[in-house]
């Protein structure tokens, strides 16, 4: 049950209290976003992100997501904006080697990160190897969701290389296998409306080089 | 030119490129995000503008007054536009709801003002600063409520269709079913959402939107803004997804243009998703009756399809009972539809519109009877299989191979192990197979296409065709590959552009026969023109290997183009080969689930479709279409369902978390098989369409294998575990 107070809980507030949370879980390296407390609120932030190898230095109004810097200030518009609310998966990108829906993350909580987007993976001539695969495998149709899906592809492959459990893993003592229930389990978050799934798990099975 | 009797041999028929399985030619693009959408064209020299869109939080009345004070002083903010300002605007002809313009409020969520800022993030928060007045009304949002006082919907619908004496036969049948089934209202839910990049000219205008289909954008667009079609130059190459929700002009459309001629810059929009369900249109919910009638030994006599759905008024019906017109025989029939005035927003057409939430309905009826008369639900299907329209048996198919589709079907899925209902069980799952027959109608549209030929030999097709996933880029190359007698590299393919040929464009399944149509049509008259300049006879003329051949005479194409290159520019057009002969599309999917006999879950274990769907252009996108199709299906059987808020006119859970569609979860391998056939009666392509085929049936055939694994019959959809909980077994 909400109380008056949390609902009035003003814009500036959050922001201040946003900026406190990623002093605490960036550490040392976010000092800039921890300067902001006590201070005058500033509608601007500096930030650097490294994408795709390349450091880029962006001065974003504090409500940008790690998409929109990515699309409208970057213009890598490889990484879509399906629904903006996490629910669809289509915005994934590799954050310091783990995905991320770069629609539920404001740009200003990235400073220093690696952010790798789909432009980075391979680029037309030079395909990284699961970009190749959705192609044979004719993991796509309309194409909006496949930039997230080779993201998730790819990270996923490594999660379970890192032995992170899933809900479908069924014993935590032993290392997590490649299977298509796993994989299916761990794609769930990136929607296709166009129903490319069964594709989809072909491509990154043959990636993964298990038997399905 | 005219198609107007069935296609002897032509250079298609080679089959060196069409046919084959190629691999999407935008592929590389589409994989590593280099494919441009709507809202992402960007020419560094431009200063875009970001328009945020405002909904009517009422379902029905009138907007009294708008307070855009605030949201004219916020940081950034450019402008406001609101419905009040603009005044009435003419309503597109294929719109049933207004986008934009005037005081009136006829859904919630219908765009009333957009606010124009710098950026993304200042247009949003100045949106939420709009405040506005309304004069509620009271408005009609509950269908089952709204039967009674449906009507007879406009004859163009063919609302009513009957042969035979129906009541008749029914009354004296041997084994008799009468059963209501319902399919709730569903959302298109597209992967991109609905977004429009506007920039002016002077008095002209290009948008650069999401749109399948070109030129009835861009004449409803003109309309809307009451300025000449010729102004109006639309960009569509790549679209997100559509499945119907953008066959027709939107309101990010005409907010782009409005806004950025209210503040001399372009502005680009996109429908928030939120937005999207009760902003755009749906597939109406139906409610619909079905009653068949048959002897013993399973031949039906009497078969009725009744079906109710509502929309705003001069909308139309979800004409459900269409597939019930043609997919069986009996001498006994009738068909009735019923409109019902709902003042939810605009109810239309999605994925195989009429036979999806139709053949939900009667591929379980069927399964019903079937178990009524002891008899398999496939030899049921065959034994009233027809050759002929049943309700004017003159007119015949022109091919229709339904029973091969199902005999192969049960081989190939192993339908023979089909156990009694409720009889299989592993474990905790209760286990079952179902079937269904899937029926849509070939459908073909006027469509061109303009073919250069370059002093390199390149051939360049041009035409305002969109792929929306579908695969068009890569069949209208195969199709100029072939009838040029060039490779596939030796072609490039543009499409969605207002300024090449107007097209079929992408709806109704028609898109790949009829698009590749016009492209021959094109090449034809290239061919001709080639021939014409190097003086050769067109008859003996072979057009092979890049060179063009009569006789002893041999010329490379790059050669024969010159400086100056060659066009050839056609329409395709259709005579009366649709009237003569019914054209139709076939195919039986089967699906095994699982049941889980302690909490009702439903499992998808495997999946199988048979279609028979004339000449296959490319059997790697063509069964992409029937997969995502099948993958629909299965969230139209298991978890699609728009809930409407029969207080207020809404639909409740309007975005992607609170709609479920599929995800990779829910769906396991699926497997395709097509037909080797052709149909010389549907174009020189001698192709059908595929994409709303694989749809049709599939819910039925999950249903009918859930009632298989749990002796439990639902037919209301979705068939989620609360209707199912209650009536399985106890757990043992």
């Amino acid at each position: 049950m909400p109380t008056p107070i949390q609902l009035e809980l003003s814009r500036r507030k959050l922001l201040v209290s946003s900026a406190a949370t990623v002093a605490v879980a960036g550490a040392a390296k976010d000092v800039r976003a921890a300067d902001i407390r006590g201070k005058a609120l500033q509608n601007t932030t500096a930030v650097a992100l490294e994408v795709n190898g390349e450091t880029q230095h962006l001065v974003l109004d504090n409500r940008t997501t790690l998409l929109d810097a990515l699309r409208e200030h970057l213009h890598l518009t490889g990484t879509k904006k399906g629904c903006d609310h996490g629910q669809c998966g289509a915005c994934t990108v590799i954050v310091d080697g783990r995905r991320i829906n770069s629609c539920l993350s404001l740009a200003v909580m990235h400073e220093g990160s690696k952010i790798q987007t789909i432009e980075g993976l391979g680029q037309p001539g030079n395909l990284h190897p699961m970009q190749a695969a959705f192609v044979k495998h004719d993991g796509f149709q309309c194409g909006y969701c496949t930039p997230g899906q080779i993201c998730s592809s790819v990270a996923v492959l490594e999660e379970i290389k890192a032995n992170i459990p899933s809900h479908v893993t069924a014993n935590l003592t032993e290392q997590a296998a490649i299977t298509s229930a796993e994989i299916r389990e761990r794609m769930s978050g990136n929607i296709c409306r166009c129903g490319a799934y069964s594709n989809i798990i072909d491509a990154i099975i043959e990636i993964a080089g298990v038997p399905a | 030119m005219q198609f107007d009797t069935p296609a002897t041999s032509n250079p298609i028929d080679q089959l060196k490129v069409v046919g084959k399985p190629i691999h999407r030619i935008d592929g590389e693009l589409k994989t590593t995000g280099r494919a441009m959408y709507a809202y992402e064209w960007y020419d560094p020299a431009v200063r875009y503008a970001y328009g945020y869109p405002v909904g009517a939080a009422i379902a029905k009345g009138h907007v009294i007054f708008i307070d855009s004070a605030a949201a004219k002083t916020a940081p950034g903010v450019l402008g406001v536009v609101t419905t009040l300002d603009v005044g009435d605007l003419e309503k597109g002809k294929l719109n049933t709801a207004k986008l934009f313009g005037g005081s009136e409020i006829q859904h919630y969520h219908q765009a009333i003002a957009v606010v124009v800022a710098e950026t993304f993030e200042q247009a949003c928060a100045a949106a939420a600063l709009i405040k506005v007045e309304y004069a509620a009304e009271k408005g009609a949002f509950d269908l089952r409520a709204e039967m009674t006082h449906a009507r007879t919907p406009d004859p163009s619908t063919e609302p009513d269709s009957s042969a035979g004496d129906f009541q008749a036969a029914f009354d004296t049948a041997a084994v008799t079913l009468d059963a209501e089934y319902s399919t709730p209202d569903q959302s298109h839910s597209m992967m991109e959402p609905h977004a429009s990049i506007a920039a002016w000219d002077g008095d002209k205008v290009t948008v650069w939107t999401s749109s399948q289909m070109i030129d009835w954008w861009r004449t409803d667009l003109a309309t809307t803004l009451g300025i000449d079609k010729e102004h109006v130059h639309l960009m569509s190459p790549f679209i997100g997804g559509g499945f119907g929700g953008k066959l027709f002009l939107r309101a990010d459309a005409v907010l782009a243009a409005l806004a950025a001629k209210a503040i001399g810059r372009p502005v680009k929009v996109a429908l928030p998703r939120p937005m999207i369900p009760n902003n755009t249109t749906h597939r109406p919910a139906t409610i619909q009756r079905i009653r068949i009638g048959a002897e013993h030994d399973g031949k039906i006599t009497a078969i009725a399809h009744e079906s109710w759905s509502g929309d705003l008024p001069g909308g139309g019906p979800e004409t459900a009972v269409m597939q019930t017109r043609l997919l069986y025989a009996g001498e006994n029939r009738m068909t009735a539809m019923k409109l019902a005035t709902l003042d939810l927003p605009e109810g239309n057409a999605m994925r195989a519109p009429g036979e999806a939430p139709g053949l939900m309905a009667l591929e379980i009826a069927i399964d019903e009877m079937s178990e009524k008369l002891g008899i398999d639900p496939i030899e049921f299907r065959i034994k009233n299989d027809t050759q002929v329209d049943p309700e004017n048996p003159e007119r015949p198919f022109s091919h229709r191979d339904l029973v091969g589709c199902l005999t192969l079907g049960a081989e190939k899925f192993g339908w023979a192990e089909r156990a009694r209902p409720g009889a299989r069980r592993q474990g905790n799952w209760l286990v079952g197979i179902g079937v269904a027959a899937a029926f849509r109608n070939n459908l073909v549209m006027p469509s061109g296409a303009r073919v250069k030929l370059d002093r390199d030999g390149v051939v360049t097709v041009e035409t305002d065709m969109t792929d929306i996933g579908t695969g068009s880029y890569t069949i209208i190359a195969q199709t100029a590959a072939e009838m040029m007698g060039v490779g596939m590299d030796k072609v490039a393919v543009q499409l969605g552009d207002s300024r090449f040929p107007v097209s079929a464009g992408s709806g109704g399944q028609f898109g790949a026969n009829s698009a590749t149509s016009g492209v021959y049509a094109a090449c034809v008259k290239l061919r001709e023109a080639v021939s014409s300049k190097l003086g050769f006879n067109s008859a003996d003329v072979v057009f092979e290997n890049g060179d063009v051949r009569s006789g002893n005479r041999i010329v490379p194409l790059a050669e024969a183009a010159g400086e100056d290159g060659l066009v050839g520019e056609d329409t395709m057009e259709w005579g009366d080969l649709t009237k003569t002969h019914q054209q139709s599309t076939f195919g039986a999917h089967f699906v095994e689930v699982g049941v889980d006999i302690a909490t009702g879950e439903t499992r998808i274990r495997r999946m199988l479709a048979v279609c028979a769907a004339g000449r296959i252009l490319n059997p790697i996108t063509a069964r992409s279409q029937v997969i995502g199709a099948m993958t629909m299906g299965a969230g139209g059987a298991l978890s699609e369902e728009l809930a409407v808020d029969t207080r207020h006119g809404f639909f409740v859970n309007h975005d992607l978390a609170g709609y479920e569609v599929p995800v990779h979860a829910d769906i396991p391998h699926q497997e395709v098989i097509f037909m080797d056939e052709t149909d010389p009666y549907s174009s020189p392509m001698k192709a059908k369409g595929v994409g709303e085929l694989g749809l049709c049936g599939v819910s039925a055939a999950i249903a009918n294998a859930i009632y298989n694994a749990t002796g439990v019959r639902v037919r209301h959809y979705p068939i989620t575990l609360d209707k199912l909980i209650g009536d399985l077994p106890d757990v043992a």
